[in-house]
């Protein structure tokens, strides 16, 4: 059974645990450097970007945990967990891990108002389509050459892979499909 | 007895108004008056602010009617900050709701600590597509609030105070009957229901879960980083703290404390150096020196 740490500083940890449970691997809430690297793989839930930037600084863990991500520890991130991977928020500064080459534009599609579920063609797997939940998510505005784009909404991709990292500006944990979990799993 | 728990069979818009609120767990939410105390709030490190023309310790001292906040005022703040942005609206008071709606805040707060408009009634917020939280000081008024469409609780607390005696009691009221609950035979769960006066099928729910179908945060009367951890370590999962940051003599310190304090909340020594140095907490008032009519927690139906 693979083993997986959820980053519990702040956000939707709980429903990753159910969907990464479900998905057949041991799961658990981390919060510090040792927690961190006794896992084979690290998932970054959604929540709140600038909050969960702040208090990895604030553990000392930002440094730290982009060298390991650079080395190749698996990692998947969901909305402010993709915000955190990018390299580049358009507009703002704020603590970033920056190892995956995608640059990100904040609350994009909208406030909570224009949040919005929907289905998308997923390219990872044969299934093909993956329920998404959007939540005030961010928009991937530029993709460098190895990242893989797995899915598409409205012309912007919206799911990206670059080696050992994943990344969804939606919320797959939201759903019941282990679709992405599962994916994220071949990758650990 | 249907065979799917009540929360799934909720409309689509059920998804995203909970998913906000599972993103808002483990953080600080600030009440806020101004934008610039708004910036102060985000450079803190709270996952929200609400946005809120006086906070509730002065309501307390001014009196008066207090109402839905001034459109200008919201907007600045949503100009200001990338974090989400919550406003409040009278108990029953569903133009306010409307309006603040159309305005684009994240959450509504119908909020005890307004002048309640309706003395019977509470909005119907499945009818929005913006979430709503809402107070609780048991699991009756929980369940009630749920079953009306709320996707967030907050245990009431007494707001404005700084005292969190209140928000201990509500907070273990809640978990109380929660855990009794799950251990109730099926036979007994209606009754328990009756007395409770909580819709059935959420009685039923929760039996089966163990827990609400909504997060459960906390609120009313935080005063200190102590405050802010003893209240996650009782079982909040989000904490909110109004009159206590900006009623204080260092704000910005405060601001950042709790947040710290949530994030290490079970951690004495971390709290220890988080607590150190923070300057004078808002003075706070003994509520058993409060009539009933100026405890805000007795509104609610």
């Amino acid at each position: 059974m693979k083993s997986i740490g959820v980053l519990a500083l702040q956000g939707g940890f709980d429903p990753h645990l159910r969907a990464l449970r479900k998905a057949g691997a041991d799961a658990r809430p981390v919060k510090t450097w040792d927690e961190i690297r006794g896992r084979q793989g690290l998932v970054i839930p959604g929540g709140e970007s600038t909050t969960i930037g702040k208090l990895l600084v604030l553990h000392g863990l930002l440094d730290s945990l982009k060298e390991l991500l650079g080395d190749g520890f698996p990692v998947f991130g969901t909305c402010a967990g993709l915000i955190l991977l990018s390299q580049r928020v358009v507009g703002r500064e704020q603590p970033l891990l920056g190892v995956l080459d995608v640059d990100v534009a904040r609350n994009a599609y909208g406030r909570q108002t224009e949040s919005f579920e929907t289905s998308l063609p997923f390219e990872g797997t044969e299934k093909g389509s993956v329920p998404a939940v959007f939540i005030r998510a961010p928009q991937i505005v530029r993709t460098g050459p190895g990242v893989q784009i797995l899915s598409v909404y409205e012309d912007l991709p919206v799911c990206v892979r670059q080696k050992n990292i994943l990344a969804a500006a939606f919320h797959p944990e939201l759903t019941d499909s282990a679709v992405l979990h599962d994916y994220f799993l071949s990758l650990v | 007895m249907s065979d799917t728990l009540w929360s799934a069979r909720q409309k689509a818009t059920w998804k995203t108004k909970l998913g906000l609120a599972e993103m808002l767990k483990g953080g600080v939410i600030m009440d806020v008056t101004n934008a610039s105390e708004a910036a102060i709030a985000e450079e803190a490190g709270a996952i929200a602010v609400m946005a809120l023309e006086r906070v509730p310790a002065d309501i307390r001292v001014q009196g008066g009617v207090a109402r839905m906040s001034d459109p200008k005022m919201i907007r600045e703040i949503q100009d200001t900050v990338s974090i989400p942005v919550m406003a409040k609206c009278r108990i029953g008071h569903f133009v306010e709701a409307q309006i603040l709606e159309a305005l684009g805040v994240d959450f509504i707060d119908e909020s005890e600590v307004l002048s309640p408009a309706d003395d019977q009634f509470h909005v119907y917020k499945h009818e929005f597509k913006v979430p709503f939280v809402c107070g609780c000081r048991d699991l009756g008024e929980a369940l009630r609030r749920i079953g009306e469409g709320a996707a967030l609780i907050r245990t009431k607390g007494e707001a404005g105070t700084g005292n969190v005696i209140e928000a201990v009691r509500h907070m273990r009221t809640l978990m109380d009957q929660i855990r009794q609950l799950a251990r109730t035979p099926k036979e007994e769960l209606m009754t328990f229901a009756k007395n409770l006066g909580a819709p059935f099928e959420l009685v039923l729910e929760v039996a089966e879960t163990g827990r609400l179908p909504v997060p459960n945060f906390s609120a009313g009367g935080v005063a200190t980083p102590a405050d802010a951890a003893l209240m996650m370590q009782l079982g909040a999962e989000t904490v909110f703290v109004g009159s206590g940051i900006f009623k204080s003599a260092d704000p910005k310190r405060r601001a950042r404390a709790i947040v710290e304090a949530v994030a290490s909340y079970n951690d004495p020594k971390k709290l220890a150096e988080i607590s150190t140095d923070l300057g004078e907490s808002i003075p706070g008032i003994d509520t058993r020196q409060l009539s009933d009519t100026q405890k805000l927690a007795l509104r609610g139906w």
